[in-house]
């Protein structure tokens, strides 16, 4: 290269993939281009040509299209395009006109397949289709966090200790003591000689003996099958820590038997888990069941945003956080019935308190308000027993709002008699919604079928999911009014220079990653696995029943995975960012503020959203209402 | 013809492709035989058919008989592009002492200069990029002056050749580039049709350097941005041709 062209080469040097290209190959290149101008509105390439270059945007714009004509991206200043035509040494994918008056630097195919055989950074740039850079992009965030590559049986360090349910309290609080362990695994013993190994059904800790024995001034010699638990939670020895952070902190419970096969591992236990989370939202959690009153509920809820703000800061990914933020707001609901429920009195009747939207997904964030119902007992007398539950709702609404969960706007909350009625009366709201989807109905089932039983008689809450799994996905008509309404928010193109692009080429300075991103997948995942009769509520979980049916591809699949993840990271660090900064955090985004990997790959995940919202529509024939 | 002898205006008042024979003939150095042997297109000829090389001196001041060429620099191209691999740099050795002014502008200084081979050691190189192209130049009073003396003072003979100026592209494009009284008085400039200034019209970026490789694509740039807009790709090379 001539020296005096360093003007040019100190272009490419600002601009990825060069910014990341030996010194000789840059230059190399510097010297091989050929520079063209063209007047806006020029064809540059057009489909079925053959392909003899990459282009490199100089100045101006240049605009690509797909072979139908419709819009596929805007390239500006430092920008490339043309290297899938030249990867597939055949003809040009996606033809090119020039927007505005454009300086373009031409990289001779020869020179292409040079840097392209001896930069593997720049191969990696140009080859990888964007979903896969995707895929890289997610899996590579997610490999700096220990919870996320670390697996359960790491955290095994010792034999399993255990006894026969027959064993006297005494005894086994002797084994516990000896052993020094703090949960004491329970064993059939009747399996007798038939099977291999003793059968796992009950486990007891330091806990259940103080709270179950000891304040109940129970007789030493009582059996542990008196008040062992059973009904075990349990977490296979191949799963990630991270997964069994999640099962405690959507159970609440403190240990979890670890099960390989037929075979017990052993416990792990929360202090454990705690050991590779600096503070864990998992005390925060066991902290919120301490409180005596709704004043010092509050006083610790301002920990949660530091919760939030330290799981990112560690690189959790968003199912963690969601999780973990949902199991926060979960265990205050739960905290403030326990308060309720001692200042009211016993229920009259029982019931199960619900929690809708993403809290029941386990997708909360820190911009939350309260979404919620309660389902009655079917012996539910209005006139006897409706001012208790009202008193009892009302009481949990404005603590939570005094914890920082403001008041739906929407009135979804059990204080509204709507959202506070007997399980009979829920089966027919669900049943008529599915029935006769009319406007409203469809915007219900948005927002109820997202549900999560959370204290009480969760059995209530089960058999509503089971009516939805059951019904929904036997009716086209609903499921097709669904998805028709899933349509109506969709993903911006792209980002060009400082904008939001629209898929019309109209431009926009700001736009909200809620809305334009994770709430349209949650939608239309919420569809697929509506007509797969999955039961799952979490986005990640849903995707993954649906696998199971083969509604969609598995390729398909990863692909949404990967997009609500990197969607949902985004949003996620974009609010942790303002807390830091002292702000209150919210979902609009300025193209901006993102840093060039994230407009990258925001840009790789809208397309997978927009080829989602395209096969929805293809699969239920159905075209969107309204437009954003 | 004798040395030194100028070339007749019968020869001078030819077309350009007949020029070029008539002097292939008469030239005695073989560059400049080689160059007019290369030929030139006809007037006709449209411009996007025309190989063109943009052309570019830094000197030690504006006369051609007063002052020296310090760098060349070139870049062959046509309408359609800008070959950077064929493009090309030097610094020569003046005949004259370099002003301390054209210092400070062109950036060259004494020390680059004391090694720097004189002109007539790589004129050959040079023509090699000039034969058979149309030189394209912003500004026509520097370059075809300053090599026609050059060539003169090295080889007993002068050079004649057609060139494009940008510069007068421009100049014809805003006739009115110096504003009426009146408009001076609400604050109205004058058009510049400067190199930098006559870019940004188009839209073209700004480049931080000043060297003669540089402003000689900045050139080539300027000229396919002006045909683009004014011109088109048939317009006849004699109509732009000087």
């Amino acid at each position: 290269m001539q020296a005096e062209l360093i003007d040019i080469r100190n272009h490419l040097i600002q601009h990825a993939p060069f910014d990341e290209m030996p010194e000789e190959l840059v230059n190399e290149l510097t010297a091989n281009i050929e520079i063209s101008y063209v007047r806006a509105g020029t064809q540059i390439t057009e489909t079925g040509q053959t392909s003899t270059r990459m282009y490199y945007v100089r100045s101006g714009a240049v605009e690509i299209f797909r072979r139908s004509g419709e819009l596929y991206n805007r390239i500006g200043e430092g920008e490339i395009f043309g290297q899938f035509g030249l990867l597939m040494r055949g003809q040009v994918r996606f033809p090119a006109r020039a927007l505005e008056d454009s300086l373009l630097y031409r990289v001779p195919a020869e020179t292409f397949h040079h840097l392209f055989e001896n930069d593997e950074n720049f191969a990696d740039f140009v080859e990888i289709e964007d979903r896969s850079r995707l895929r890289s992009a997610v899996s590579r965030r997610e490999k700096s966090n220990a919870l996320m590559t670390s697996r359960v049986n790491r955290l095994i360090s010792r034999e399993t200790v255990s006894a026969p349910t027959t064993v006297r309290l005494q005894e086994a609080a002797r084994i516990m003591t000896d052993q020094g362990v703090s949960a004491l695994l329970l064993m059939d013993e009747e399996c007798g000689a038939t099977c291999d190994s003793e059968r796992l059904v009950g486990i007891i800790t330091d806990r259940d003996l103080r709270t179950r024995a000891v304040t109940e001034a129970l007789p030493s010699e009582t059996p542990v099958s008196d008040i062992m638990t059973t009904g075990l939670i349990t977490i296979r020895a191949s799963s990630y820590v991270f997964e069994a952070m999640l099962t405690m902190l959507h159970n609440n419970v403190h240990h979890l038997p670890v099960i390989d096969g037929d075979e017990v591992r052993g416990v792990i236990a929360l202090a454990d888990i705690v050991r590779y989370e600096s503070q864990s939202s998992l005390y925060l959690v066991s902290n919120i069941f301490h409180q005596q009153d709704v004043k010092a509920l509050k006083k610790i809820s301002r920990d949660v945003r530091d919760s939030f703000v330290r799981m990112v800061n560690e690189d959790a990914n968003s199912h963690m956080i969601g999780s973990a933020m949902a199991g926060i707001g979960r265990s205050f609901t739960q905290r403030l019935l326990e308060l309720g429920e001692e200042k009211l009195g016993p229920p009259p009747v029982p019931y199960c308190f619900m929690a809708l939207g993403s809290m029941a997904r386990d997708e909360q964030l820190v911009v939350t308000d309260q979404d919620n119902a309660m389902i009655l007992d079917n012996s539910f007398v209005p006139e006897e027993h409706d001012e208790y539950f009202l008193a009892l709702a009302k009481f949990v609404s404005d603590g939570l709002a005094e914890c920082g969960y403001t008041y739906c706007t929407g009135d979804i909350m059990a204080t509204n008699p709507k959202w506070r009625q007997p399980l009979r009366v829920w089966r027919d709201y669900f049943t008529d919604w599915i029935e006769n989807p009319k406007a409203q109905a469809l915007l219900n089932s948005n927002i109820f079928f997202d549900l999560d039983g959370i204290h009480g008689r969760t059995e209530y809450a089960e058999e509503l999911k089971a009516l939805v799994a059951e019904k929904a996905s036997k009716s086209q008509l609903f499921l097709t009014l669904m998805a028709r309404n899933a349509l109506n928010r969709t993903p911006p193109l792209g980002f060009f220079r400082t904008f939001v692009l629209e898929e019309d080429g109209k431009h926009q300075k700001t736009f909200n990653l809620k809305r334009r991103g994770t709430a349209p997948l949650s939608d239309l995942i919420r569809i697929h696995a509506l007509a797969s009769g999955s039961r799952a509520q979490n986005s990640f979980e849903r995707l993954k029943s649906i696998g199971k049916t083969k509604l969609i591809m598995e390729d398909d699949l990863s692909n949404l995975r990967d997009a609500l993840e990197f969607i949902s990271i985004v949003r996620i660090r974009h609010q942790a960012l303002a807390l830091e900064a002292g702000e209150e955090p919210d979902n609009n985004v300025r193209p901006e503020d993102l840093s060039p990997f994230e407009r990258s790959h925001l840009k790789d995940a809208f397309q997978v959203v927009s080829n989602a919202q395209k096969f929805l529509r293809f699969r239920y024939n159905s075209q969107a209402t309204r437009h954003v | 013809m004798s040395e030194n002898q100028p070339v007749p205006d019968a020869v001078k008042s030819l077309p350009w492709p007949e020029q070029y024979r008539a002097l292939s003939e008469s030239a005695k150095a073989p560059v400049l035989k080689a160059f007019y042997e290369a030929g030139c297109v006809s007037e006709d000829t449209p411009i996007s058919e025309v190989p063109m090389v943009a052309l570019d001196f830094e000197t030690t001041g504006l006369d051609s008989e007063a002052h020296s060429i310090v760098s060349i620099g070139l870049v062959p191209f046509t309408l359609d592009a800008i070959l950077l691999n064929q493009a090309k740099h030097w610094i020569v050795r003046p005949r004259l002492p370099l002003h301390q002014t054209s210092v400070t502008f062109h950036g060259i200084t004494h020390a680059d200069i004391s090694d720097a081979p004189d002109l007539s050691e790589i004129l050959e190189e040079v023509f090699a990029s000039l034969n058979g192209r149309i030189p394209v130049v912003h500004f026509r009073h520097i370059e075809r002056p300053f090599l026609n003396v050059a060539l003169q003072y090295r080889l007993d003979e002068g050079i004649r050749f057609p060139l494009i100026d940008t510069m007068a592209i421009e100049a014809h494009l805003h006739p009115d580039r110096q504003p009426s009284f009146f408009k001076r008085l609400v604050g109205e400039k004058p058009t510049s049709i400067r190199l930098g200034d006559s870019r940004k019209r188009y839209g073209l970026p700004h480049y931080a350097a000043h060297n003669a490789l540089v402003d000689a694509i900045a050139t080539a740039e300027l000229l396919q941005a002006q045909i683009q807009h004014h011109f088109s790709l048939e317009t006849p090379i004699g109509n732009l041709w000087l």
